[in-house]
């Protein structure tokens, strides 16, 4: 049990990191208007929640212009899948022991 | 957090899932839609048979194509008449589909116009704009017996393909439309109730069947 809660990535321990890194993994890049829209997040709490991902090196961001409008996109790094899907295993593992002990 | 209650890391795993479902797929694609644009296809279909003053499954007359040629009626030879009832059906069954997918997704609180719906209608828009040429190409060549079973082939291939960013009954209904275009190909005599069938039918029978799956319990 200690081993498997060692392997859990402190990175992603919030629901709304798990959930950017969840929309991120399956979509190329993202918006930023629409992960707010779908995490159903403020502005500042995007951010936060961002911000320790971009500084793990988990997540990129892309800037750039849309007409006049900037556009800020975000991605999943080759480092931040391999963290994501760790934190997934190490998830699932937990998830079995609770049920045996059932 | 309690990183050690698995009930919790339960709840989170499954609002992943959801999230990545929904930002992936689209969602919101009602049903009804698909009911109605059953309707409008059998109302071209009947269309099609008045202005060939012919009936369903009467091919000792002779193939539907062949009077086709032949046949002059409302002012309208056989090109100018499949391409406008190709026309009214198609602009009838995307408003009305359209509508009750905005509908639903007002419902649902989502967006009609999102990343992916964009990325279903692009998926769609390759082998639908394909088909479309393809046709018209058919006409051109004065070919008409092989028009309703490609139709049918490829909408079946936009269903399959669009299928990966929507709702996954919609791949059985592509597949479903590409295996009676096809034996339209072979059984050309039968086109037009082969293709009243894919288009009317079986758009009624999956829309009806997604309704009641997806739309009438809260989702």
């Amino acid at each position: 049990m200690k081993d498997i809660i060692t392997q859990l990535n402190p990175a992603f321990d919030h629901r709304n990191r798990l959930g950017i890194m969840s929309v991120l993994a399956v979509n190329d890049w993202v918006e930023y208007s629409t992960l707010k829209e779908l995490l159903n997040l403020t502005d500042g709490n995007l951010a936060s929640h961002l911000k320790p991902l971009e500084a793990a090196e988990y997540v990129t961001v892309r800037k750039q212009f849309v007409g006049r409008r900037p556009q800020t996109t975000y991605g999943v790094t080759d480092k931040g899948k391999q963290a994501f899907k760790l934190h997934l295993d190490a998830l699932e593992a937990l998830l079995k022991l609770g049920r045996d002990d059932d | 957090m309690n990183t050690n209650d698995p009930q919790q890391q339960l709840a989170h795993l499954a609002e992943m899932r959801a999230l990545m479902e929904r930002s992936t797929r689209f969602l919101s694609l009602s049903g009804l839609s698909g009911v109605w644009a059953g309707f409008c296809a059998l109302a071209g279909a009947a269309g099609m048979y008045i202005w060939l003053g012919m009936l369903p499954f009467s091919g000792d007359e002779g193939y539907y194509y062949d009077k086709a040629i032949r046949t002059i009626n409302w002012g309208l030879g056989y090109k100018s008449a499949v391409i406008l009832l190709a026309f009214l059906v198609l602009s009838a069954a995307l408003s009305g589909g359209l509508y009750f997918t905005s509908r639903k997704a007002r419902k649902q609180g989502l967006r009609v116009w999102d990343a992916s719906s964009r990325r279903m209608l692009w998926a769609m828009a390759i082998p639908l704009v394909t088909g479309g040429i393809f046709c018209l190409a058919l006409l051109y060549w004065n070919l008409p017996a092989l028009v309703a079973p490609a139709t049918l082939v490829f909408y079946g291939l936009a269903l399959a393909n669009g299928a990966k960013f929507t709702l996954r009954d919609v791949e059985m209904l592509g597949l479903a439309e590409i295996a009676l275009g096809l034996l339209g190909i072979f059984y050309p005599g039968y086109g037009l109730e082969l293709w009243i069938t894919g288009f009317g039918l079986l758009h009624i029978l999956y829309g009806a069947r997604m309704y009641l799956k997806y739309d009438r319990s809260p989702a």
